[in-house]
């Protein structure tokens, strides 16, 4: 009997072996041990690279370190934060200000660091609004959205916002094409009403300040990404479109039915020409531009009233159409700037053009007639080769500076590499699910990191602990230093990601900053110790200079407040310390809380609507003393005789 | 021989000069929480914070244990020091180009005298922060002071507070052993004049 459950016990130990051998036996993967210290980052260490992920749906941006995928900071974009009171405060609600007045969220796909000579200089961080055209630009100083502009005659802004090799200009497509002025038309005119549009928004060099310098209209098609050209092709950037069928519904089906659909190559060196010649008409057309000054600690915002427009028709020399397939959507330009990749989503190869035969094809006119007057290449004048069997749903692609291009393909979910020149497939790995973009640190650029390959995953299902029927979304981390990619982890992600950057982490985290220097405040609001603490009455506008520091306010205690004012708790953070935030609350604001950095003044309105005593505290734990920070307002009935007091 | 105790001399006085240019004496502050350092740097005529901010903020976070806010234009010293210091080069100057050895000595042992008085102000100062603290202050230990030391370092609370000679002290005492050489070499040629 005993001999028997031994022998039981042997078999179970074997059977076990086997099922955890088999667990860890995924061939892709560095060995567990290997892969945790390729990824740990010691406690109280720095990651190589900050990476930048766009939160798509949530609006936001998130800030990782990469190798180890730890989340930093969200950077509130386009959406409302109540945390820190982003696009509730007075000071911040301008941000969000459009054409279609207060727009407080959006749909934010990809960021895309500034450039000088084609690589990350870590200046400005840029981020598209895809439902109400936008385009954020955000200070690496400090991780703050600095300025909005909108973008008019655009149904979309999906594909932006991408950066020439000197950061001359950010430019963007639209998705949808609409009739331009918008104007009310049967949906069914599409071919004849509906046009697109091509933006270039030049951004200032030195203090980034972003204009809208001209637009292309072009034919009515659905624009979807877009790169600007590097060295030679540095006067040029590439669009892809889809839908040259021109349907204007079930798209799925009605817009899938050609075989190639296009790249469209804009010569904006050029257009920029055209402008200067006069070309462009002046279009009236109504958007936003808005811009947060960390001087004033306030927003300014500006309504535009027209733009300058190039028709095609009039600019010889400015747009062609390459041929691509099928239903392209990634075009990625490699470090070199000579190929051009169109990730055709539905296209069985991989169409990778050449700039130099791009250039050649036009002069020689080698074309294949036109589209609504726009020149097409001819597709085998253009084409330097194709990847074959590039996976299934080609979508992006990134370089790794040695050579080789990596590609995600959404529907077989993997990452396939392939080497340039010579267009064969040299290494595939899956990804956990569905990816949609990759991003090698600087791999859009002329001087790619080539050490890590990021991947965007649409898909967890069951790759993390299960969290109700809305799971999360992923990034997963590659070793592409070696022959072999190698799976290393991969962490969840806030929001959606899409598109992604990443830079060196030594040249951004040397520009941080640490606090605002109070001297310099020049809110109108603002104060300069707690001798200004105080509190004004306008007609039924209450105005409190309200101090913070640690662990006290300034007044902490004010009476005389009526219902129905409008009261405007005006906070300035007097610390001039590293990492001392004060928070502001105050009971029952229909508004928001507010997160004040030190030397910063924020503005909170609160409209108290019941008499009573409503007390208010620093919601950053701040200091020992931090749940001692706190004050008292009293609000009484209307006609009281409560006189304003603090103190 | 007369030449080079001349020089020494004239140098002393000069060197003296070097004290305007660095703090005399440094005070850090080491706190887990601050990773970046804090600290005070004391000069002849002024106290700054070792970066920027940290004046204002070692008075902010001194009001937790009820310790006066340091204001440097309230301290009468950094007014006088820097008039003493010219005072001392000028006399120093006098003392190198008459280079008398007994005014010499004359001159540095007032400078010694004045030197010593000066730690001990800077150790009443010290000691006045430290221990007339507001009876109301938030945080109150039974029998502690947070006097710093005038040399070495001490804990203070959460703080280690470390006080040292900052360069602008070096010149000084650069300046006493280049007089003193300067005596040294009067009183060696005295006795070879003698011996001679």
């Amino acid at each position: 009997m005993k001999h028997y459950k031994m022998i039981a016990g042997l078999v179970l130990v074997v059977l076990l072996g086997l099922v955890l051998n088999n667990c860890s036996g995924n061939g892709e993967s560095a060995s567990a041990e290997d892969a945790a210290k390729r990824v740990y980052v010691k406690p109280g260490s720095y990651d190589e690279f900050y990476a930048f992920l766009s939160g798509g749906f949530s609006g936001q941006m998130a800030v990782y370190g990469l190798p180890s995928g730890r989340l930093f900071r969200v950077i509130s974009v386009f959406s409302q934060n109540p945390e820190s009171g982003y696009g509730y405060s007075e000071e911040t609600k301008g941000m969000l200000m459009t054409s279609f007045g207060f727009v407080p969220w959006d749909d934010a796909h990809h960021p895309e660091l500034s450039e000088t000579n084609g690589e990350h200089d870590g200046r400005w961080l840029f981020i598209n609004g895809n439902n109400t055209p936008r385009v954020a630009r955000i200070d690496l100083t400090t991780f703050e959205t600095a300025e909005i502009i909108e973008i008019p005659n655009s149904g979309g802004n999906h594909g932006s916002p991408f950066i020439t090799e000197n950061t001359e200009y950010v430019i963007a497509s639209t998705r949808f094409s609409v009739p331009i002025p918008n104007r009310d038309v049967p949906i069914s005119s599409y071919k004849e009403n509906f046009k697109g549009t091509l933006s270039f928004i030049s951004v200032d060099n030195k203090s980034g300040d972003m204009n809208l310098a001209f637009q292309l209209v072009v034919p009515g098609l659905d624009y979807d990404l877009a790169h600007a050209g590097k060295g030679p092709s540095h006067d040029w950037a590439f669009f892809t479109c889809y839908n040259s069928e021109q349907a204007n519904s079930l798209l799925e089906i009605n817009a899938s039915q050609n075989d190639k659909d296009f790249i469209a190559a804009v010569n904006w060196k050029k257009a920029e020409e055209y402008v200067k010649a006069g070309k462009a008409k002046k279009v009236s057309a109504e958007y936003y531009n808005n811009s947060y000054s960390d001087v004033t600690h306030s927003t300014t915002s500006r309504k535009m009233n027209e733009v300058l427009m190039l028709d095609p028709k009039d600019c010889a020399g400015m747009i062609y159409y390459i041929p691509t397939p099928k239903s392209p959507h990634g075009v990625d330009v490699d470090p070199s700037g000579e190929y051009i990749v169109g990730g055709g989503k539905l296209s069985t190869v991989l169409p990778v053009h050449s700039f130099q035969k791009i250039i050649k094809a036009i002069d020689e006119k080698n074309f294949d007639g036109e589209f609504d007057g726009i020149p097409i290449l001819k597709y085998d004048a253009v084409v330097a080769g194709e990847v074959q069997d590039p996976g299934l749903g080609p979508l992006h692609t990134e370089f790794d500076g040695k050579g080789y291009a990596y590609t995600s393909a959404f529907l077989s979910s993997e990452i396939v590499k392939w080497k340039l020149g010579t267009w064969e497939v040299v290494d595939r790995v899956p990804t956990y699910y569905s990816i949609g973009h990759l991003m090698i640190p600087g791999g859009d650029t002329r001087k790619p990191a080539g050490k890590y390959v990021l991947a965007l995953n649409k898909i967890t299902k069951d790759r993390y602990l299960p969290t109700g029927p809305e799971l999360t979304q992923s990034a997963q981390l590659y070793d592409i230093s070696g022959d072999k990619m190698q799976l290393l982890s991969d962490f969840p992600t806030i929001g959606e990601p899409h598109y992604a950057q990443a830079i060196a982490a030594d040249i951004l985290m040397k520009n941080s900053k640490k606090f605002y220097k109070l001297e310099e405040n020049k809110n109108p609001y603002s104060i300069k110790g707690e001798k200004e603490g105080r509190v004004e009455r306008k007609g039924n506008e209450i105005h409190i200079y309200l101090s913070s520091t640690r662990s006290h306010f300034k007044p902490d205690n004010i009476e005389g407040v009526k219902v129905g004012d409008k009261v405007f708790w005006h906070v300035t953070n007097l610390e001039q310390d590293w990492d001392i935030p004060h928070g502001f609350a105050v009971k029952g604001n229909n508004n928001s809380e507010l997160l004040v950095m030190p030397g910063q003044t924020k503005t909170l309105v609160w409209t108290p609507a019941k008499a009573g005593i409503y007390p208010f505290y620093c919601t950053d734990f701040c200091s020992a003393l931090h749940q001692e920070m706190q004050g008292y307002i009293r609000v009484s009935e209307v006609g009281s005789s409560v006189k304003l007091s603090f103190n | 021989m007369k030449n080079i105790s001349k020089l020494l001399m004239i140098s002393a006085a000069v060197l003296l000069l070097g004290s305007f240019l660095f703090p005399i004496w440094e005070i850090d502050l080491r706190a887990p929480q601050y990773p970046e350092g804090l600290g005070l740097r004391i000069w002849v005529d002024q106290i700054t914070g070792m970066k920027d901010g940290d004046l204002n903020l070692i008075n902010n976070l001194n009001h937790y244990i009820g310790m006066k806010t340091i204001q440097p234009e309230s301290i009468p010293e950094l007014k006088i020091m820097p008039y003493l210091i010219v005072l001392f080069t000028v006399l120093g100057l006098f003392a190198g180009i008459i280079n008398k050895k007994w005014i010499k000595i004359g001159w540095l042992v007032l400078l010694m005298l004045v030197l010593v008085f000066g730690l001990y102000d800077f150790y009443l100062w010290g000691y006045d922060y430290g221990h007339n603290l507001n009876p109301h202050a938030p945080i109150k230990v039974p029998g502690m002071a947070y006097q710093p030391p005038v040399l070495g370092t001490k804990q203070l609370l959460n703080m280690n507070a470390r006080s040292l000679p900052g360069l602008g002290t070096y010149f000084i005492m650069i300046s006493i052993i280049l007089s003193s050489l300067s005596i040294y070499q009067d009183k060696k040629r005295k006795e070879e004049k003698t011996n001679g």
